[in-house]
């Protein structure tokens, strides 16, 4: 029922976007079938899946560096009052920056190359990522802490058993938000510095030619990945987190 | 009923605890005197019942017990490092993510882990639950999985803080049988901490009877008939006996 629902939402979505692009006629409005040719034709031609391969290498590094980093900082915050009052201004100023800004600075000051990209990504999503996991660091329950102490767990014990499935919850939370924000930030990073990558593609169509069926085309592949990789990996990995619920 | 102090007691003392003082925010402009002139043993093979009225210091004084706190004047022997203290929280304080059987393993030095365990599940009446997760359980039933983890330690003391606070009468008195059982197999000392004067005198071989804030010893009662001979008319003249002796401590 549920499935059948959102089938038909998007059949509507796309039968009305057919009809407005018949009734426009215009190549500023492409239809859906448009776009799919143009998706065939690059794919076939291998441009679309190199830079979408590149995207998500860059997706994937940057995003791999700021949650580990963003996480062990998080849980650093959470558990030390003074490490936590000598981040939090920094850490405000980061968050309120605009991604744009950093990503700039970044190629400014490291240069147009891969470590200022990453750097600008890594910059922009860990703060939410520790902001997250300070939270989670902060709600550790104090009994269970006495709990194993009493029962003298060693540090391994202690991680694995009452630290880690206490966080886990929220290092999941912080990964699905990062991701879907990670992602939107490569591809203006890579508009902004980059010769490859979808972010690239998308500006040389429009600088180019003003191919909104290319720029919408590649816009639709990109998003489908990371959706599937949300809901094959992440929406996954959460209901694995919660199954003792 | 006679006040205890016999010497042959020292023989089968497995924890002598003696606090003169535990002061919070000692030095602070508003020092509180949770505990003074505090002293008691817990013997094996017995069930000691700590009694006194709510807030009277008795979590300090568990603390205390357990290592956590060790801030006070005073001393408790053996260490609670060698002691071999187990112990069961008011809460029962399981890790919600990990199995019955997880959790009375986790606890267990890491060498001991795998160790068979069939006999003990099977006398708390968890078998059937050792695969399943807390949650999935009644607060009665959390109850005996935290007394599986402490026995699986095969303590030498063993420490109950309200042990049967909120549970219906049924699982109550199914847990107190259980308590009582494993002093009778094990031999373990338990020390029992209480509001509840009805259940102490019905599970207890001895009492100590602490004042309100800052809690002080009052008395040490020793209850010297067998378990399944205390009647309820016993329960009430015992009770009311103690009542007229400690007033404020005991209530009719």
């Amino acid at each position: 029922m549920g499935f059948a629902t959102r089938l038909v939402s998007v059949l509507v979505l796309l039968a009305g976007w057919q009809a407005a692009a018949t009734a426009a006629g215009s190549r500023l409005l492409p239809s859906p079938g448009a776009i799919l040719a143009f998706i065939a034709s690059e794919s076939a031609s291998g441009d679309l899946w190199w830079n979408v391969g590149i995207t998500l290498t860059r997706v994937g590094v940057s995003f791999v560096i700021a949650m580990v980093l963003g996480v062990l900082l998080g849980i650093a915050l959470g558990r030390s009052r003074r490490l936590n009052l000598v981040l939090d201004t920094p850490l405000l100023v980061l968050l309120n920056t605009p991604a744009l800004v950093i990503t700039v600075l970044a190629y400014i000051w490291v240069g147009l190359n891969e470590g200022a990209a990453v750097l600008a990504v890594v910059l922009n999503k860990l703060p939410n990522v520790a902001v997250i996991l300070r939270e989670g660091a902060r709600g550790l329950d104090p009994q269970l802490e006495e709990m194993a102490r009493t029962y003298r767990f060693d540090r391994r014990t202690w991680i694995a058993h009452v630290l880690v499935p206490q966080l886990q919850p929220f290092a999941v939370a912080a990964a699905r938000s990062g991701l879907s924000l990670a992602w939107k930030i490569v591809l203006v990073i890579e508009l902004l510095g980059r010769p490859n990558g979808v972010g690239f593609a998308i500006n040389y169509y429009f600088v180019q030619s003003l191919n909104v069926a290319a720029i919408v085309g590649y816009s639709v592949v990109f998003m489908s990945v990371m959706i599937a990789i949300d809901i094959l990996v992440l929406q996954r990995l959460e209901a694995h987190v919660r199954r003792w619920r | 009923m006679s006040v205890a102090g016999d010497s042959s007691e020292a023989d089968r003392t497995a924890l002598t605890v003696e606090i003169r003082a535990k002061v919070y925010g000692a030095g602070g402009p508003e020092p509180v005197e949770a505990v003074r002139d505090l002293a008691f043993c817990v013997p094996t093979r017995a069930i000691t019942c700590l009694i006194g009225p709510s807030g009277a210091g008795k979590t300090t004084t568990l603390r205390i017990l357990l290592g956590l706190d060790t801030a006070f004047d005073g001393h408790v022997t053996p260490s609670p490092d060698t002691a071999g203290i187990a112990m069961v929280f008011q809460e029962p304080r399981l890790l919600a993510w990990r199995t019955v059987e997880q959790n009375v393993r986790l606890a267990l030095p890491r060498p001991e882990r795998q160790r068979p365990l069939d006999t003990l599940f099977e006398s708390l009446g968890l078998t059937p639950w050792r695969g399943r997760y807390p949650g999935a359980l009644s607060l009665g039933m959390q109850r005996r999985v935290a007394l599986a983890r402490a026995l699986a330690q095969t303590p030498r003391i063993l420490i109950l803080d309200e042990p049967f606070v909120s549970l219906d009468d049924a699982s109550a008195a199914a847990l107190r049988g259980l308590v009582v059982d494993s002093v009778a197999d094990t031999g373990v000392g338990v020390l029992m901490v209480t509001h509840n004067v009805a259940e102490a005198i019905a599970i207890a071989d001895r009492l100590v009877l602490v004042s309100a804030r800052p809690a002080s010893l009052v008395a040490t009662v020793a209850l010297d008939r067998p378990r399944d001979a205390r009647d309820r008319v016993w329960a009430e003249t015992t009770r009311a006996d103690l009542a007229s002796h400690y007033p404020g401590i005991i209530a009719v």
